[in-house]
């Protein structure tokens, strides 16, 4: 289909803009454009039809099932875009006297007390946009807790080698060493490999649980301790809270700063560029170095403050303020039972699966799963020349999202499913079916596979072509 | 999967090729290309750097993922392949012909395998 910019004709036009209710201002020379800005030109009509065509070539959780794991695509009650398109909260400016705000207001402290209880914190800041930019956020607390002590010479985090590869990338963008320590054959942290890596030079660990491979991590209160006893501090990834949430709290299992990730485990919308909301919780020893400001009751009012030793803005403002209200609202809507709920049927969802699946898949760890469940088609590639992206492909020809691919890195042609706890049986039971034959065809007709998709809008992409020589912007004859 | 005889092998699938006045180059197996797929992006250390053996001295990205790649050797970097900036898909093509960084002063080596025992360990891994 041809771009917007292709579909613009000279003098088309619309008319969606209200007339202007505030004096006007004239623009100082040196900021106003020299050149036109060359925005597309469309009746009304041909943007609504442009915009159609397109949401029927794409696939979201509102399309099908969706079971792309360590990402949480669990679906999005629409009673979170109702409160989020309130007019009391859609119709404000963050420069806006407090006391106009108040309810706004209210709003992130609410949310701050029950994610701040669910996660075992004592405060927390909204301000990253997402999940990696809230690890940044939580490793430049560890930085400035260990700057604060004077004790400088912590310069190394410690991530297991089946980490989420923002882990590695945010530390090192935070200034750190990365030290990466192997797992154990059962896909757990080695707790003997971790003993012999923390030294006067650990700065933290980072760590998710359940860990990459769905499983809870048996020994994370000695892993905490060791790290504690050497000096550093426990980093919680929230990637993988929503198999565990209102059941256990990373607070209690020695975890000092969390991350969590509004858009996968509240429900908030997830992909296609968010917006996200990736809030940072810490215990209260490492509260005054939160970044941005923090909500404080003041007699009867609720104010903002900066925290006494702040990292500093690391976004502006309050962050995605309308994201904390779809989170709230989630949150108000199941209540503390419904939460706990939400965790035990999304492992339930999981556990399934894989049950259903293991007779003809292998499964990269034995035994009951958290909320995900890895794969490895590493026989069926080298029996059947079958790899993990040929099924992938496939999958995608029978109207379902693939699994996360090649993901975890310990795991040979991995395949890592999520169904989420939102899907019901009879999805579950269906997807299990394509699955099913998708394996009897990679054992009678690999080739079919191998030329997968066929009834996507696309064929099978050029993804190295892409990656070698990305086009990221239209170019205007 | 091709392996030569002129060469060592580490079993993180790197290859080392030992030069006159104690320097060697290093560079990625036909195995390491073939798994790793496409590659899109090579991260390597500068002329001057120190490399540990064992340790990563830098990363390859393909398609599917990003992947360190190990020092056979201890010692100092004393060149490092620059057409590979640009063109990192010269590793798929030719994986023996092209090598990473060349190192000098090489004071220590991981336990490295010949091509036969490469080709044995590949066939009890894969």
């Amino acid at each position: 289909m041809s771009l917007i910019f292709e579909k613009s004709k000279d003098g088309r036009a619309l008319s969606l803009l209200p007339s202007l209710d505030v004096p006007k201002v004239e623009l100082d020379d040196q900021v106003i454009r020299k050149k036109e800005l060359k925005l597309p030109q469309l009746a009304e009509i041909d943007i609504g039809r442009h915009y159609t065509e397109l949401v029927k070539k794409v696939h979201g959780v509102n399309c099908g099932f969706y079971p792309l794991g360590s990402c949480t695509m669990k679906y999005n009650p629409r009673v979170n875009e109702e409160m989020a398109a309130l007019p009391g909260f859609t119709n404000i400016h963050p420069l806006q006297e407090e006391d106009t705000v108040q309810g706004c207001m209210k709003v992130l402290d609410l949310a701050n007390q029950y994610l701040c209880e669910i996660t075992g914190m004592d405060n927390m800041t909204f301000q990253p946009a997402a999940g990696a930019h809230g690890e940044f956020t939580g490793l430049l607390l560890i930085k400035a807790y260990h700057k604060s002590r004077k004790d400088l010479k912590r310069t190394k985090i410690i991530v297991p080698d089946s980490a989420h590869g923002t882990n590695p990338a945010s530390a090192t963008m935070a200034g750190f060493e990365v030290v990466s320590v192997k797992s154990g054959d059962d896909g757990c942290v080695d707790i003997e490999r971790l003993k012999e890596v923390v030294g006067e030079d650990t700065a933290g660990l980072m760590l998710t649980n359940p860990n990459t491979v769905g499983l809870f991590e048996k020994d994370i209160l000695k892993i905490t301790e060791i790290i504690h006893n050497a000096g550093g501090l426990v980093y919680y990834d929230g990637a993988n809270l929503n198999a565990i949430m209102g059941h256990v709290r990373p607070g209690d299992m020695g975890f000092d700063i969390v991350h969590l990730n509004l858009h996968k485990t509240f429900s908030t919308p997830h992909g296609g560029g968010g917006p996200g909301s990736g809030p940072v919780g810490c215990k209260s020893f490492l509260e005054q170095f939160l970044p941005g400001y923090l909500i404080t009751r003041k007699n009867d009012k609720l104010t903002f403050k900066k925290p006494e030793s702040s990292i500093g803005m690391i976004k502006s403002f309050y962050g995605n303020f309308l994201v904390v209200v779809r989170a709230l609202t989630y949150i108000l809507m199941l209540g503390s039972e419904g939460i706990k709920k939400a965790a035990l049927n999304a492992v339930l969802n999981a556990n399934y699966m894989k049950k259903m699946l293991s007779d003809e898949y292998d499964m990269a760890f034995d035994g009951l799963c958290m909320h995900e469940f890895v794969m490895s088609l590493e026989k069926l590639h080298k029996e059947h020349g079958v790899s993990a992206m040929d099924v992938a492909k496939a999958l995608l020809d029978n109207g379902m999202h693939p699994p996360t691919m090649y993901f975890p890195l310990i795991v040979h042609e991995a395949l890592m499913i999520e169904p989420t706890e939102t899907e019901s049986k009879e999805t579950l039971d269906q997807a299990v079916d394509i699955f099913k034959q998708i394996y009897q065809t990679a054992l009678t007709d690999a080739q079919k596979l191998h030329d997968a998709p066929v009834n996507t809008p696309v064929g099978r992409l050029d993804e190295l072509g892409a990656a070698r020589n990305p086009k990221l912007r239209y170019i205007f004859e | 999967m091709s392996i030569l005889n002129d060469r060592m092998y580490t079993k993180s699938h790197e290859w080392v090729q030992f030069l006159e006045d104690n320097k060697a180059r290093i560079g990625l197996t036909d195995y390491a290309q073939d798994s790793l797929g496409g590659l899109v992006f090579v991260n390597l250390p500068e002329e001057g750097d120190d490399v540990t053996k064992e340790v990563s001295f830098g990363d390859v990205e393909s398609v599917k993922a990003v992947s360190d790649i190990f020092s056979p050797v201890s010692g100092t970097v004393c060149a490092i392949n620059e057409e590979l900036m640009d063109s990192p898909e010269r590793i798929n093509d030719d994986p023996y012909g092209v090598w990473l960084i060349e190192v000098k002063n090489i004071s220590e080596k991981t336990e490295l395998l010949s091509a036969d025992e490469y080709e044995k360990y590949l066939k009890e891994e894969a």
